[in-house]
């Protein structure tokens, strides 16, 4: 379960605040015009932007302070989600361990989770001889690898055609089930959220609202939601 | 950001304050064993005003004569462009009593440039005196200059020049939309790069110099060591070049200095206008004759001499080689530890460290050499220290350059993949290991490259040092020459020259080779 | 590949042998020990009878070697100094570090009578401008060259030996007119060089007419290259002297293996090996004479030298008028 209480993050001039509660399980879409303050908010849960107010806590333990690899949390970001020097196999063992050889069991477990996202034979690849929509399944899988509870993503699919982009959220709603994870994802795209199921926090006019039930936020959207997607 | 930078920023509060104790102390130290409180005389203020003067002519003639060039290299595409384009990287690296030795060839009075005047009764021209000195820096410099232009005009997306063309802009709205701010940006902090270079020059000034009058502050130096043996003067003519150089850095620092180390030189702009063809092309042709014929003389007369090299020589050559790459080793460790700092620590933190990595151009190695042979002396043979300090001088000297290659490198890796890292936890060597050293592969071989070159052709602080048996190779050619074997010397000439070339190729390529996008 | 490899192995049985023996530190300037110089010959000569390991440590030139001892001071390694010249002498005394030789008795084959108790000579030679046979009418005297077209490279006299001592040679033949030379030289002058290498080297090059250098150095060219060409072009006024001298250091612990080095340097032996290697002539003359070639040189009629102890105020005197004259 994660909470944010009354946290107030200010950049310069501009301010974002949220205070809600997401359960643990749950698989929630962030949804807001650009500029409004998603990504802000992500790397902020991440550990990677300081708050300038209030506190986050996961599940009971204030993890305000802590550093973003002590937080319950891996980012799948926009991009640069890879090194580009180091091979599928390498990118997602980081996820595991930071040895210069990781062990039998954990290279055992990315050659499981390769062919669980369908890329199996392609280890020793590097990220530069994949396909966009490879290189986010790479991603995607060092991230779950990461053996963290919460899962942030940020528009890590912006770049992918259509298809591409609802079967890799089918990929990760199916990931994230499995393995019990919550997860946060930015989108701009109404579809996305759907797909994603759940709920959504609308970002708007400074503010991360509660998550609201998706379904019903987009029937009856509040006008800054309304203005937002032309409606 | 700020979680987890405090230890490498504290690595790098060392490795500057390293070099500024080495700085600063030896000249304390020099001083400390002055016998007498010392003054600058007529002598030294006419150093200090020449020093100057030739600084700022070369620095602009360098840069002028890139603009057209890198402009030139920029949007023309032709057969051996690339080769050109690393051509461009030899005269910055040669030993300076080489190349010198090589512009003499052709501009001297028996060159080649004045027979072929001659043949034409035209009159000579003379390469001794003051504007000798500024041709041989605008030799060293041009290609460097070039370097930063060149890099600066890649960078300008090829899209801006194609929309340019679409809207029908002729060469001056061109010029003015997007070439002007470009080198308004690029050119200051070129030119005071080269600048501060040119401050420090000691052979070139010696050999072209022609006299009292083309007397620069590094050579009053060596003149108030050897002749008058006045300590106190050196010292104080040592606090003088750093004060300038000083100046001179925090400017550069203020103007940002421009990427030129990094890699991506063999891009070219798709923009490319069928007026000015034949202008850039006798450009390329002049500037590649200029800066290739004098290496092409060496080695012509070096050639026949080389087999015939004293075993000697061969053994000189192999602790230059062995000091090179000790020195480019220490250069990489300090200049890594201080790039990782100045990425990380606040702004005014992060420009003192600069600052302090950049005043190892300004130091004279003479002054070093001598404060540190003071302040050894008591505790350890001379002759031990010979190879070490040289190849830690070096790596000081080079340090400037090394870090202009470094931290922009480190900027750019740490901005995309800085936060991957954070939540990955790589820090400390887990960081540098994955992260940081296959990343700055490029930039690293570069400024390894560079510190083993600059410290082949050295002379500087082995000299104080140095027994019968611990000569390198540049001290090696000067036995030669003072030896009257002056065939043999060539030929030494011509080793150092390859070694150098060599010893920079193989680094420069070693960070290319296998770089992934 | 044998004769690279040989000195290693020399390197390592050296050591092991020599353990007990005494070692003689002699401090020189850089040439002396170069594999052409008469230092290494000089080594095999003395090891030969001492008993002792000699270790050379080279600094530069003269000046440089000076200025290394007076900043190692009282706490120096040295045993003996190899080197400084007439020009150095009176600093050097003044360091306090040398050692009375004794050697008063002995004949010296110099052109003045030589008396110093600190310092003993081992060779000499004179200044003199150095020219390609096929320069037509070589100028007789500073005042011909002066008036002349013929171009010349000199060396500066803050950074070189023959430089200061070519300041010398102006200062002593002209006296308060050595200014007036000057000014007339200065459209002579191609360049003014660090060092003798740099100066000879575009010499010979071509770079230009003349340089200043030693009446020895055609022998060079004679006996090294068998090429006659090259000549030393006799000046009206006499010719500036340069005598090399040693000296032992007072406090070394070998002070009678130094004494022997002197006395040894004196010797025929190490007089005969000087001529070819170092390029001076010796200054007690060997038994069998100068080497074949030595005999075409030219012999000025006048040695010029100032007296040691004035030297120190008539260098800084003329370094002045140099630095006017040449600065307009």
């Amino acid at each position: 379960m994660l909470t944010l209480d009354a946290v107030e993050i200010a950049r310069g001039a501009f301010c974002l605040r949220a205070d809600f509660v997401i359960p643990g399980g749950a698989l929630v879409a962030l949804i807001g015009a650009s500029g409004a303050g998603k990504s802000t908010l992500l790397e902020a849960i991440g550990g990677f932007v300081p708050i300038s107010g209030g506190s986050i806590y996961w599940s009971g333990a204030d993890i305000t302070r802590e550093p973003p690899d002590r937080r319950p949390v891996a980012t799948l970001f926009q991009d640069n989600n890879l090194f580009p020097h180091l091979t599928v196999s390498a990118n997602m063992a980081l996820g595991l361990t930071l040895r210069r050889r990781p062990s039998a069991a954990d290279r055992k477990q990315v050659t499981e989770m390769l062919e669980r996202v369908g890329l199996d034979g392609l280890g020793d690849r590097k990220p530069g001889a994949l396909s966009g929509g490879q290189r986010s399944r790479v991603a995607l899988a060092r991230a779950v690898l990461q053996n963290r509870p919460l899962l942030l993503l940020d528009e890590p699919f912006a770049a992918l055609g259509p298809a591409l982009k609802a079967e890799m959220i089918g990929l990760v709603v199916g990931l994230a089930r499995e393995r019990g994870k919550t997860l946060m994802m930015i989108t701009h795209d109404p579809q996305d959220a759907h797909l994603l199921g759940d709920q959504t926090i609308l970002i708007a006019d400074g503010r991360a609202e509660e998550p609201a039930d998706t379904k019903r936020l987009f029937s009856a959207p509040p006008p800054s939601l309304a203005s937002y997607l032309g409606t | 950001m700020a979680y987890g930078a405090q230890p490498l920023i504290r690595l790098g509060q060392i490795a500057a304050g390293l070099v500024v104790l080495l700085i600063a102390g030896t000249i304390l130290a020099v001083a400390w064993r002055a016998e007498a409180s010392a003054r600058l005389g007529a002598a030294d203020w006419a150093a200090i005003r020449f020093t100057l003067w030739q600084a700022a002519w070369s620095a602009i003639l360098s840069v002028a004569l890139a603009i057209p060039l890198a402009r030139a290299l920029a949007r023309r595409r032709f057969p051996g462009r690339s080769a050109v384009v690393t051509i461009l990287g030899a005269p910055f690296i040669l030993p300076v009593i080489v190349a010198v030795l090589g512009l003499l060839a052709i501009f001297g009075r028996n060159g080649l440039l004045n027979a072929g005047l001659g043949a034409l009764g035209l009159p000579e021209v003379t390469i001794y005196g003051a504007w000798g000195v500024v041709l041989a820096h605008v030799f060293f410099n041009l290609p460097l200059a070039t370097r930063f232009l060149l890099q600066a005009w890649l960078s300008v997306p090829s899209e801006r020049f194609r929309l340019a063309a679409s809207l029908g802009f002729g060469p001056a709205a061109t010029f003015r939309i997007i070439e002007w701010p470009l080198l308004r940006a690029t050119v200051p902090g070129a030119a005071l790069v080269i600048f501060l270079i040119c401050t420090t020059s000691f052979a070139v000034a010696l050999t072209l110099g022609g006299g009292p009058s083309a007397t620069t502050i590094e050579l009053a130096i060596y003149q108030a060591f050897r002749f008058d043996f006045d300590l106190g003067r050196a010292a104080l003519l040592a606090l003088v070049q750093l004060g300038v150089t000083t100046v001179a850095g925090l400017l550069v620092l203020g103007v940002a200095v421009p990427d030129a180390m990094g890699g991506g030189l063999d891009r070219e702009v798709a923009y490319r206008p069928a007026r000015g063809r034949f202008l850039d092309g006798l450009m390329i042709l002049l500037a590649t004759v200029f800066l290739v014929t004098p290496i092409g003389a060496l080695a012509v007369s070096g050639v026949a001499a080389l087999p015939g090299l004293p075993a000697e020589v061969w053994w000189a050559a192999m602790r230059s080689i062995a000091t090179a790459l000790g020195s480019a080793l220490l250069c990489l460790v300090l200049s890594l530890s201080i790039a990782l700092a100045v990425v990380r620590a606040r702004r005014g933190v992060a420009r003192l460290l600069d600052l302090a990595g950049l005043l190892g151009i300004a130091a004279s190695p003479l002054v070093i050499g001598t404060g540190l042979f003071i302040l050894t002396f008591p505790w350890i043979a001379p002759s031990r220290l010979a190879l070490p300090l040289t190849g830690l001088v070096n790596a000081i000297m080079a340090m400037p350059f090394a870090l202009r290659a470094l931290i922009p490198a480190v900027a750019r890796v740490e901005a995309d993949y800085g936060k991957l890292a954070d939540n990955l936890g790589l820090r400390g060597g887990a960081r540098l290991r994955i992260l940081i050293l296959p990343r700055l592969r490029r930039p690293i071989g570069f400024s390894a490259g560079l510190a083993a070159a600059l410290s082949m052709g050295d002379l500087g602080v082995v000299a104080l040092f140095a027994d019968a048996g611990s000569a390198t190779l540049p001290l090696q050619l000067y036995r030669l020459m003072g030896a009257y074997r002056m065939e043999a010397a060539s030929g030494a000439a011509l080793l150092l020259l390859g070694l150098s070339l060599c010893i920079f190729w193989v680094f420069d390529r070693g960070g290319r080779v296998d770089a992934d996008a | 590949m044998l004769h690279s490899i040989l000195p290693l192995l020399g390197l390592l049985a050296v050591p092991a042998a020599a353990q007990d023996a005494p070692v003689l530190e002699v401090y020189t300037y850089d040439s002396f020990v170069s594999d052409w110089g008469p230092g290494p010959a000089l080594e095999t000569a003395f090891e030969e009878s001492c008993a002792c390991d000699l270790r050379f440590t080279a600094a530069g030139d003269g000046a440089e070697l000076l200025a290394r001892l007076r900043l190692e001071g009282a706490r120096t390694e040295a045993d003996v100094v190899v080197g400084l010249d007439t020009s150095l002498i009176a600093m050097a005394a003044e360091t306090g570090l040398f050692a009375q030789h004794g050697f008063e008795g002995r004949a010296w084959d110099l052109p003045i009578a030589w008396q110093d108790d600190l310092f003993v000579p081992f060779d000499w030679g004179y200044f003199a401008f150095i020219h390609d046979r096929s320069l037509e009418t070589p100028p007789a005297s500073f005042e011909e060259l002066a008036e002349s077209d013929v171009s010349i490279l000199i060396q500066d006299p803050r950074s070189s030996t023959p430089g200061l001592g070519l300041l010398l040679w102006v200062k002593a033949a002209y006296g308060d007119g050595a200014e007036a030379i000057w000014e007339g030289l200065s459209d002579n002058i191609v360049t003014i060089t660090k060092g003798w290498s740099e100066a000879y080297g575009l010499f010979l090059d071509g770079e230009a007419d003349m340089v200043l250098s030693y009446t020895t150095s055609p022998a060079y060219h004679i006996i090294a290259e068998n090429d006659d060409s090259k000549m030393a072009a006799p000046f009206e006024e006499g010719h500036y002297l340069q005598i090399e001298v040693a000296g032992a250091i007072a406090s070394s612990d070998e002070l009678d293996l130094a004494m022997e080095f002197l006395d040894f340097l004196t010797s025929d032996r190490a007089q005969s090996v000087l001529p070819t290697t170092n390029w001076m002539y010796p200054a007690r003359l060997p038994e069998a004479g100068l080497p074949e070639g030595f005999e075409t040189l030219i012999a000025p009629e006048t040695a010029l030298i100032f007296p040691a102890g004035e030297l120190p105020e008539i260098r800084s005197m003329a370094l002045d008028e140099w630095l006017t004259a040449l600065s307009r």
